[in-house]
């Protein structure tokens, strides 16, 4: 029976040491946040690649840099900014929202808008260009329809 | 009349998105532009490659304009702009510091043996920690910075001789008259 215990509490003990031993890497949530920051961030060596993706010497050397700030507890907006203060917005793939990226976030929407003023129009003037048939030709209409004016 | 206007705008239209793509054909996508132009440029003490003992640390250079050069012996362009380095420490119009990125120690004084050393000293950044906090993304790259020690330009890949006549000596000339 002591035995046994012995065994469960060393069999326990060893269980709690692991837990607190895991690398940083092994813990699912830093991994997890270290991937999703990497894949927000684009390689400049191979641009058309995240952090996440490339395999280049200098993603390797970020990914360790964020290893190593999620560890020190910063956020993930200070790692961002981290980032940016180095190698610039080109780095994000989402551009941010300011002054001189205002025309290309809100570009679309201005080309929507100008889209529908010019649909509106257009519709518009069709319905002027045409006026209501007179007697006459509803009567010819309905001739060249093989007098079924029902079909209309 | 009014209507052949209005049958232009598409065409117009098309003409103002060619031009756009054309002028972007003749873009390099690969020099961005950097965030630290007209900033401090990031203080280091690093050992130098030839007397590891030995720590240089960037304030010793204030109040002076120097060049910041990122290589490695691995680096292939690097050997290709390495020629005008060495004619511009020639000149002895100013200092040159090497930061050896990423670089065996051994091949990297090999390399200055061979091919001569036209740095006053150059920094060791194995591990490119340095490198990040420069930005640096692609060796070699070249960095003018004041005399308040503020980064005022930044080359990136191999300087080219029209590079090194027509921007980074008038640049430093300017800079040490200021």
């Amino acid at each position: 029976m002591r035995a046994l215990f012995l065994v469960l509490m060393l069999a326990l003990a060893g269980g709690l040491h692991a837990q607190t031993a895991v690398p940083t890497e092994d813990d699912p949530l830093t991994a997890k946040r270290e991937v999703d920051l990497a894949s927000k961030l684009r390689c400049l060596v191979c641009q058309n690649q995240s952090i996440a993706d490339s395999h280049a010497g200098l993603a390797v050397d970020l990914r360790r840099q964020i290893r190593e700030q999620i560890a020190a507890g910063k956020s993930d907006t200070e790692i961002v900014n981290f980032m940016t203060d180095r190698y610039g917005d080109f780095v994000l793939y989402e551009p941010p929202f300011k002054a001189t990226t205002l025309l290309l976030w809100l570009g679309p929407l201005l080309l929507l808008g100008l889209g529908a003023v010019v649909v509106v129009r257009v519709i518009r003037r069709r319905k002027q260009a045409a006026p209501p048939l007179s007697n006459d030709e509803r009567a010819r209409a309905a001739a060249l329809l093989g007098g079924k004016e029902s079909g209309q | 009349m009014k209507k052949a206007a209005f049958y232009l705008i598409p065409l117009a239209a098309f003409v103002i998105l060619a031009v756009f793509l054309l002028r972007g054909l003749w873009l390099n996508p690969r020099e961005v532009p950097s965030p630290l132009i007209g900033k401090a440029a990031p203080v280091f003490e690093r050992p130098t490659l030839n007397k590891p003992g030995l720590q240089f640390a960037s304030k010793e250079m204030l109040g002076q304009v120097w060049v910041f050069n990122v290589w490695a012996s691995w680096c292939t362009p690097c050997r290709q702009e390495h020629p005008l380095w060495n004619e511009l420490a020639a000149k002895k119009l100013v200092p040159i510091i090497g930061m050896n990125y990423k670089d065996d120690a051994g091949a990297a004084r090999k390399w200055l043996t061979d091919l001569g050393d036209p740095y006053t000293l150059t920094i060791v950044d194995g591990d490119g920690r340095l490198g990040i906090d420069y930005g640096v993304y692609g060796v070699p790259e070249t960095f003018i910075i004041d005399k308040q020690g503020l980064i005022r330009h930044k080359h990136i890949g191999p300087v080219t001789p029209e590079a090194m006549e027509k921007k980074i000596v008038p640049l430093v000339r300017e800079l040490q008259k200021s």
